[in-house]
């Protein structure tokens, strides 16, 4: 058995315990030991990619330092990886990212399972986010796995593979491209008519989730959007 | 379709440039091109269309990847050894009876233009759709030294009827529907006919007639170049409409403009590029038109051919080992087609002659100190490394362009302090700790509707979740009891 640091991200320690709550749920149904070494922080992509190069190499070699230990480090974000593996060699010379997997390509990949015994019965919509999809190149990882859950009812997004205008600092920096951008995707999402929209990346999530949440004020009750959900946490589900 | 519906009213021409604040930081000049429905309208059409075209296009090839992946490597390969490219292809297309210019920057290649005019005799030209030519703002130098250049691309023709700016690369009139076409034609173009409708048809015959007059009667066309054969001393022009053809073939003399990052080693490269570029930009298996001349010939098109190679900033971008991809681009457009901040801001607010992810990356390598908000306006979304068909990777040369600064100094400080957090374990918990606590009085609310500065920036159309109340460490820690 590999042994399994788990890297729940700087976003989900301070908003979303849920979802890394979810990682241990499944990665433990499935026969792994996970463990979650106390000093993490973040992978240090918000200040890489808003051109903090020295401060974004300090945070990596941390990283390296508290998962250097691990065979396998599975984090909930599809960004967060693709950060270690595509921008850490330049960073810091670093290819600890060859060691670490979003959940869905660990799911596939390593462990080789598709159907990991979840039941969700609700109608779900996927975001495909774009660092997961583009960047670490997950294809339709997640959909499979969620594909493989009982009694979901999946609803294709229109546009999916549009950004939803998020980008980090973007979002401040571009604020009103930035919420164009999110009132496109919140029209597709509501126009779903799913329960739930669900996506790799809780930053992404925030954004949209944030957006349907302002709508959702002032919208009629037949034109809420969907809830904002991590498929992680569909996939732990069993209700 | 069309032609037999009632003619709407013809409204003044107001050109989108003159609304989008040139020379302002983009965030600003983007805000107002937002409040532009009708623009934002054309532009979603326009892109959308585009777009589908060319997924469908290179769908059809399976070995896509492949040509990209050759693409690429010429292109790096002419980086590597431009200078030796560039008197190559110097040598050969004097031997065949051109004659070469070099030009530092926009000045000289402008001066060297008119010079040319001047000497043939001529006090008009005819243009070729050229991107160079743009960069270099040749028509306006024309204007000022009492020469007049005339647009034959029908896009650009629009744009320079309308005193418009360009708000593409490939479709320059992009951000006009064919109504507000139809507008400028009737109130600018002088020839246009009586009863003009907006009918495309219709609106493409009043083009080709008002463009013939002038085809017949210029003495010098000036041209850009999609590439320029090194080995053969070759240039290569690729078109739809034919105009190009005949600026290219009619007038005596012939002026191009040509970056000499538009460099290929070898004539079969171009196998691979005629491949790429036309699927790319039009989303079309093979372009109509694509003039091939090498020097001149007796009997056989201009007499007089010139080429002016122009630096304009290009060495100074190939010093950079990151930045330099932005040197392979062949203008496709394909990168602006998918970019959504392009599709919903349009060209003129990136306030450079290259907009979209391809001018954020060229723009502030070309003018230095210049343009240092574009690298930010992208979400770093992916869309268009995944288009290029020559592969060059701009979410990287972005942020590579955004870690060469400058940075504000707020911005800084934040930054700084976040990373103090984040590289001490103890202290990192103890915010996260301070967060949850301080947010407790708020709880019940389950949202932030409205954060001070720079938050506010966020809860401007977003809500922002509240901390947990117990936090993920917490429940970790109970369970490993």
């Amino acid at each position: 058995m590999p042994r399994v640091g788990l890297f729940i991200t700087c976003v989900n320690d301070a908003l979303y315990p849920q979802t890394p709550k979810a990682v241990v749920q499944i990665l433990e149904r499935l026969g792994y030991d996970v463990d979650f070494p106390a000093a993490q922080t973040c992978c240090g992509q918000m200040h890489a990619n808003s051109g903090y190069k020295k401060d974004a190499a300090a945070l990596a070699r941390s990283f390296d330092t508290v998962f250097g230990p691990y065979d396998a480090i599975v984090t909930p974000s599809g960004s967060c990886a693709a950060m270690t593996r595509d921008q850490y060699p330049h960073l810091t010379g670093s290819d600890i990212g060859q060691r670490v997997y979003e959940l869905s390509e660990f799911l596939l990949d390593v462990a080789g399972v598709e159907d990991v015994g979840a039941r969700f019965p609700h109608t779900v919509t996927y975001h495909p986010t774009c660092h997961g999809t583009r960047a670490l190149g997950l294809g339709d990882k997640p959909l499979r796995l969620l594909r493989a859950v009982a009694g979901i009812e999946l609803v294709d997004l229109p546009a999916a593979d549009q950004c939803c205008g998020f980008g980090g600092t973007f979002a401040l920096k571009n604020s009103e491209v930035s919420s164009a951008m999110l009132a496109d995707k919140c029209r597709h999402a509501a126009d779903t008519g799913a329960e739930y929209l669900a996506a790799a990346d809780n930053s992404c999530l925030t954004h949209i989730g944030g957006g349907l949440n302002r709508i959702d004020r002032t919208a009629p009750a037949d034109r809420r959007g969907p809830r904002p959900v991590h498929y992680a946490e569909i996939l732990a589900s069993t209700a | 379709m069309s032609t037999d519906a009632p003619v709407p009213p013809s409204k003044a021409i107001v050109p989108a440039a003159a609304l989008i604040p040139s020379g302002a930081p983009f965030p600003k000049a983007a805000k107002v091109a937002l409040g532009m429905p009708q623009l934002r309208a054309n532009l979603a059409h326009a892109t959308g269309t585009i777009r589908a075209k060319r997924a469908k296009m290179v769908g059809e090839l399976d070995d896509w990847e492949r040509l990209r992946d050759t693409a690429a490597a010429v292109k790096a390969d002419v980086q590597h050894r431009l200078p030796e490219l560039a008197v190559e292809f110097e040598r050969n297309a004097t031997a065949a009876g051109a004659t070469v210019h070099w030009a530092r920057d926009a000045g000289e290649a402008n001066e060297i233009a008119a010079r040319i005019v001047r000497g043939a005799g001529a006090e008009e030209v005819v243009k070729v759709k050229s991107m160079a030519t743009q960069e270099i703002e040749l028509n306006e130098h024309f204007e000022a030294v009492g020469l007049k250049a005339f647009e034959t691309d029908l896009a650009e023709l629009i744009v320079q009827l309308a005193e418009d700016k360009p708000s593409h690369i490939l479709v320059p009139a992009i951000h006009y529907n064919r109504t507000e076409i139809r507008d400028i034609f009737n109130q600018r173009m002088g020839d246009a006919p009586s009863g003009l409708t907006d009918d495309p048809a219709a609106l493409a015959e009043a083009a080709r007639l008002h463009l013939r007059r002038r085809f017949l009667s210029a003495k010098v066309a000036v041209s850009g170049a999609n590439f320029a054969v090194a080995e053969t001393g070759s240039l290569v022009v690729v078109e739809s409409e034919g105009n190009g053809r005949m600026c290219l073939t009619m007038p005596e003399t012939l002026i191009s403009v040509v970056g000499i990052e538009k460099l290929l080693p070898r004539f079969e490269d171009l196998e691979v590029f005629m491949q790429l570029l036309p699927r790319s930009s039009t989303g079309e298996r093979m372009n109509p038109y694509t003039s091939v001349w090498t020097g001149s010939r007796d009997g056989d098109g201009p007499k007089d051919v010139h080429v002016i190679l122009l630096d304009n900033g290009r060495t100074g971008v190939l010093a950079d080992k990151v930045g330099r991809q932005a040197l392979s681009c062949i203008r496709c457009s394909a990168c602006l087609n998918v970019c959504p901040v392009y599709e919903r801001t349009g060209g003129h607010a990136y306030g450079h002659v290259y907009p979209g992810p391809i001018g954020a990356i060229l723009a502030p390598q070309l003018e230095p100190g210049k343009h240092d908000d574009l690298p930010y306006a992208s979400s770093l979304c992916g869309a268009c490394y995944e288009v290029c068909p020559v592969k060059i990777d701009i979410p990287e040369v972005l942020v590579h362009l955004r870690q060469q600064g400058p940075h504000q100094a707020g911005e800084k400080a934040a930054m700084g302090a976040a990373k103090a957090l984040m590289a001490r374990p103890t202290l990192w918990r103890a915010a996260l700790r301070a967060a949850r606590i301080g947010s407790m009085p708020w709880r019940r609310k389950g949202f932030m509707r409205r954060l001070p500065w720079p938050g506010s920036r966020w809860t401007v159309s977003r809500d922002m979740p509240m901390p947990p109340k117990e936090d993920f460490r917490d429940w970790w820690k109970e369970r490993q009891r």
